[in-house]
């Protein structure tokens, strides 16, 4: 029997190691797939992490280290190169590594800091032909940033998320001409530093509204043809354009990798694809976490940490005993707000809500609702789908309430 | 004359407005933090970036940096001197690899035992 297993030795499954140490843990095991902890971020090697967490601007690899280096020091167990297979509800896993065989843990908590992983062409419906040369963005920056292998010259992307935009630099940077990154969306769903410092200063046009109608070539990819789409987001054919090109890379999305999570039939969220969690990042599995982008996409891994911490904390006290609740509030959303992390809240404590919003408003409420009684309201001059936002809840609203509506007004 | 500007300083993205007088800063607005305002003088002066790349190492890659921000028109040639260098091993986060290129210090953003390790 372990205390705890953390699946995951990203920025999320450290980071919840290293709270759970802190909290009198010491029988921790980090069990991680790939040949070394940090996960995404050794291939993140642009700096912009840590200013809230360190107030530095980190890249990718030195924010992982900071982490790293403490599971080092206190001497916390992990396992690299390790499969995880399957998770129960009582909380055996499976996983095989090369050196151990197969092999069974149970564990008394266990912390799901899988990660998430990029949505691929499959799910997109592109017309034309399957030739090489069409990549997801990640895909290609592990190839540039860890293989130091060039995907590319002559590059389209589909898809303004972060990681698009940053390879967009990436690639120009390493001598590549990117032509243009198309979006469906009249916003992006990046960050506004990223357009200005990954686009704007190497003169990559945004083309908004604007998706990828059809694939060309045989072996390798010849070209796109790229379209205006109208406000249904369906192609206006007569603005279609034929871009020649070798390389596309889709930025398309994320999704929370939560196979593991089903098998241990944790109920999930339709709309973040992850857990639905309380406070305590507890599942609906009593004993079993989640945090970091297993749980939600996180636009900062600075907020990853933040839950990861959280995580960390109350699985220990669930190991010690301690963790208690004594009340039951669900948290619901109007759709303008998507959703909130945590969904539901157990134990009578000020809380940090996380949301995203479905569109970009200006001006706005966020009001939480207790019936028709607006009991908070704040203002946000700005909202984007591409940032997460929070509120703070105070304990004193959450008694004898049963349920509370998060709404977004316009005013 | 007016310029707009995005801040790149943190991720927050401040929309930022700076008044010109002939080349000459009146006055800046948008701004929530010092460091944005900063960032506007200098985007209106002499814009500065980071570079963060990756250097040949035996074995692959190890990411690198500038320790400072560089003049923004050298970021190509920064990146010609960064890929005609290959990086020693082992090599470890704040190893200086190349010194004083446009005033900044090229140094490892990762670790990197031996050719078949990230760390």
């Amino acid at each position: 029997m372990t205390d705890l297993v953390i699946i995951g030795g990203g920025p999320a499954g450290m980071s919840a190691a290293l709270a759970a140490y802190e909290s009198g843990i010491r029988d921790i095991l980090i069990l991680e797939r790939d040949a070394a902890l940090g996960g995404i971020l050794q291939q993140c090697i642009h700096n912009g992490f840590g200013l809230h967490k360190f107030g530095q601007e980190l890249t990718g690899p030195e924010y992982a280290w900071k982490y790293e280096k403490r599971v080092h020091e206190l001497g916390i167990p992990y396992k690299l190169n390790t499969m995880v297979l399957d998770i129960t509800y009582n909380k055996v896993i499976t996983a095989t590594n090369a050196e151990d065989g197969m092999f069974e843990i149970k564990a008394k908590a266990i912390i799901l800091a899988m990660g998430c992983r990029e949505r691929p062409k499959g799910a997109l419906n592109i017309a034309g032909t399957r030739p090489a040369g069409i990549y997801s963005a990640g895909t290609a920056q592990k190839l540039v940033n860890i293989e130091g292998y060039m995907p590319g010259k002559n590059v389209v992307i589909l898809g303004s998320g972060d990681i698009g935009l940053i390879m967009a630099r990436r690639m120009t940077l390493e001598g590549a001409k990117v032509q243009a990154v198309c979006e469906l969306m009249p916003y992006s769903g990046g960050l506004a530093r990223n357009i200005e410092q990954c686009l704007n200063d190497f003169n990559i046009p945004l083309k908004l509204s604007h998706t990828v109608i059809e694939i060309h070539g045989k072996e390798r990819l010849s070209g796109v043809t790229i379209a205006k789409v109208d406000d249904r987001r369906k192609p206006i054919m007569s603005t279609a354009e034929y871009i020649p090109c070798d390389t596309l890379l889709l930025s398309v999305g994320l999704i929370p990798e939560n196979e593991l999570s089903k098998s241990a039939d944790i109920e999930l969220s339709s709309v973040t694809g992850g857990a639905v969690v309380d406070q305590d990042r507890q599942t609906s599995v009593s004993g079993i976490f989640a945090c970091g982008n297993v749980l939600h996409v996180h636009d900062l891994v600075d907020f990853v940490s933040d839950e990861a911490e959280i995580a960390g904390k109350c699985a220990a006290e669930y190991i010690n005993g301690e963790k208690c609740s004594n009340i039951s509030v669900n948290l619901k959303t109007d759709g303008r707000i998507r959703y909130t992390v945590p969904q539901r809240i157990t134990q009578k404590k000020d809380i940090t809500v996380y949301f995203r919003v479905s569109d970009v408003f200006r001006n706005v409420r966020i009001n939480i609702k207790n019936g028709d009684k607006t009991v908070f309201s704040k203002k946000k001059n700005k909202v984007a789908p591409g940032e997460m936002e929070s509120i703070q809840l105070k304990a004193e609203l959450l008694d004898g309430v049963s349920e509370l509506n998060l709404e977004l007004e316009e005013v | 004359m007016t310029r707009e500007l995005t801040c790149i300083v943190c991720p927050m993205g401040c929309g930022l407005k700076v008044e010109l007088d002939n080349d000459k800063i009146v006055s800046v607005s948008g701004n929530t933090c010092p460091r944005g305002k900063q960032y506007a003088i200098n985007e209106c002066t002499d814009p500065q970036r980071t570079v963060t790349t990756t250097m040949r190492c035996d074995g692959g890659v190890v990411s690198v940096k500038t320790d400072h921000t560089i003049s923004k028109d050298k970021i190509f040639e920064c990146m010609t001197i960064i890929n005609s260098y290959f990086a020693p091993l082992p090599i470890h986060i704040g190893d200086v690899i190349i010194k004083d290129i446009f005033g900044a210090n090229i140094v490892a953003t990762q670790n990197k035992e031996a050719a078949w390790t990230i760390n």
